[in-house]
């Protein structure tokens, strides 16, 4: 069965289709050799089908094909991922090949890696290399994984559709006048559109999710501390985690394998024996899955400033389907039951409180002295700090300083940093409330599809509102995972969110699996 | 909420952050925007509720404080990454006026 998938082209190129015809009736599900999840690979590279050459060689022509379309990529590495590639091939034949030796992978800008060009997206890091590299990629190339490059993304992770790249925005792959979704937008569709087998992204508040589901791809959100953040560029400090991007679940639950496990640069990672994800999926246990009611209820209307675009009916229909599906799965013993997550319409504004304060806090070391880009206009030490910070954040960021800088200023602390912390309380204890009577709870990921490139661009709290459905469990640490649920009559895709309870993704993940499956 | 123009000036300064003189408006009121729909949370109760300071559950990480040597590699590296600079040194403008 996997030999016919990983059949490659150049095989098929060489044969007439008489040929092949009569031996390969399948001949509908072969891929190309970009198109391979890593498992394909990985098989496929063991048994020497092709080489990771071959396999890298794939995805850099496929970049180089869409990325003027697409935007995915901010810095492409062809020389060096073609010399990993070889090292790689020189692994695989020495038999010491690991899941991920020779797989050709990207990571979001707003992740150091050694040597190699990490912006965030924003032009006050457009010349830095860091001299050091990010734990989680450390090990994942410590496998022989080969990087292909960076993708773009919103500016240090601040958005949710990617137009606050300063190397311009993302297209969508299933519709070039929509958006990725963000903050990972750009890792999102380089794996939706096959330019590499796999991302790494960064969710805060929805960053991997949000853009998986948009995109139709499966991305996790690993419970706080589960992965370090070590080289990360930090944006909220309570609140960031990173995790991986992928074709599917199975994929998804390698790569935290990989990734996850306390680091000693990273004091808040967790100490707690990292599972074996990926040898648990597929496995038809009992569950008892939670529907928040309020997820499915979300009315549009008016905020200020303009309209907010509440649960789309074509969405709400999608999922509702999904879960009908399930249900009437036989094989499946899954029992689907209503709870109430009534601080649920708070958390996405104790988001932007907590966000954005510590947002200015940790953007405060960029400031043009001892690396980034100093503004050639600036001649006293002031200017310094004000003229690079100024031309080198797009508006998001300046906002988001903004509104932390004001937050956290003496007289308003209370008001509300401390206050949303207080609620921060509130929505942690819904979730344990939930936990006590199911399993995991299931929501849409987004409350709509892919919208059209600038259509929220002018109404920032509509585009604030994208994330109200990835917001909450992201503030109280939670695991979450997005996983595609179909398309929606313009043929964009719907995501489906799983969210777990403290350092649940191995229960996570299983059940991702089998809601994939059917 | 209304932010005005001078209170946006005074954050920015605060911020350390240049605004372009023609979106400062814009800025003013993205900003009350914002902290209208945030202000939603004095409806909350929170009069017997502890603030959150972290969500891992860990207490009291510590690790023995080891001095590692930083490469010459390394050195060179972080050297070549100054915006500015005089031999090895990082330059930047002087932090006090010149009283003359």
């Amino acid at each position: 069965m996997l030999s016919l998938k990983t059949l490659i082209k150049t095989d098929f190129e060489t044969r007439t289709n008489a040929e092949i015809l009569p031996r390969f009736t399948l001949i509908f599900i072969m891929k190309k050799l970009n198109e391979l999840t890593i498992k394909e690979a990985y098989e496929g590279l063991k048994k020497g089908e092709f080489t990771s050459v071959d396999l890298t060689k794939a995805c850099l022509e496929r970049i180089k094909k869409r990325n003027k379309d697409i935007n995915a990529f901010v810095s492409i590495f062809e020389s060096s991922a073609l010399a990993e590639a070889k090292k790689a091939d020189e692994i695989i034949a020495s038999g010491k090949q690991q899941i991920l030796t020779g797989i050709p992978f990207a990571v979001k800008d707003a992740i150091d890696t050694l040597d190699l060009r990490s912006t965030g997206s924003a032009k006050i890091l457009d010349n830095y290399v860091p001299p050091f590299e990010a734990t989680v990629i450390v090990k994942i190339r410590a496998q022989g994984a080969v990087l292909v490059g960076k993708n773009n993304c919103d500016a240090f992770g601040h958005g949710a559709s990617n137009e606050n790249s300063m190397y311009g925005h993302v297209a969508n792959p299933h519709d070039l006048t929509k958006v990725s979704g963000g903050s990972s937008g750009g890792s999102a569709a380089a794996v939706a559109d096959n330019q590499c087998i796999f991302a790494i992204g960064e969710d805060t508040g929805g960053s991997i999710r949000q853009p998986a589901s948009f995109c139709g791809i499966v991305g996790l959100r690993p419970n706080y501390g589960r992965n370090s953040r070590y080289g990360i560029m930090a944006m909220a400090s309570s609140l960031d985690t990173v995790g991986p991007m992928g074709k599917t679940v199975e994929d998804v639950a390698i790569l935290m394998e990989v990734m996850a496990g306390q680091d000693d640069k990273d004091a808040t990672t967790i100490i707690d024996k990292v599972p074996k994800y990926s040898k648990n999926l597929n496995k038809k246990n009992k569950f008892v899955i939670g529907l928040p009611k309020e997820y499915f209820s979300v009315q549009g209307g008016s905020v200020s400033g303009g309209e907010a675009e509440g649960m789309n009916d074509e969405v709400k229909k999608i999922i509702e389907n999904k879960i009908e599906t399930i249900k009437k799965n036989k094989s499946l013993e899954v029992e689907f039951k209503e709870v109430s997550l009534p601080y649920t319409k708070y958390g996405l504004p104790v988001y932007y409180i907590i966000v954005p304060s510590e947002d200015s806090s940790n953007l405060g070391r960029l400031d043009g002295v001892r690396y980034g880009v100093r503004s050639s206009e600036a001649h006293d030490l002031y200017n310094i700090y004000a003229k690079s910070r100024g031309e080198g954040f797009p508006e998001e960021v300046k906002r988001r300083i903004m509104v932390g800088t004001y937050s956290l200023s003496s007289g308003y602390y209370d008001a509300y940093y401390n206050k949303a912390q207080k609620v921060r309380t509130l929505i942690i204890e819904d979730f344990n409330q939930a936990f006590a009577q199911v399993d995991l709870l299931l929501t849409p990921t987004s409350p709509f599809t892919a919208f059209g490139i600038g259509e929220k661009k002018e109404n920032i709290m509509a585009m604030y509102l994208a994330d109200m459905f990835v917001s909450p469990s992201a503030v109280a640490g939670l695991p979450a995972i997005s996983v595609p649920c179909g398309k929606d009559s313009k043929n964009l895709p719907v995501g489906i969110q799983i969210i777990g309870p403290r350092l649940g993704e191995e229960k996570l993940l299983n059940f991702a699996s089998l809601v994939e499956g059917v | 909420m209304n932010l005005d123009k001078e209170q946006i000036l005074q954050i920015a300064t605060l911020a350390r952050l240049q605004l372009e003189e023609e979106k400062i408006d814009m800025y003013s009121e993205q900003l009350s925007t914002v902290f209208d729909y945030i202000n939603m949370l004095s409806q909350v109760n929170t009069d017997d509720v502890v603030e959150t300071t972290q969500v891992t559950g860990l207490q009291d990480i510590v690790r023995e404080d080891i001095v590692s040597d930083s490469s010459e590699e390394k050195r060179q590296k972080l050297i070549t990454l100054f915006p500015e600079k005089v031999g090895d040194l990082l330059k930047v403008d002087a932090v006090f006026e010149n009283a003359d």
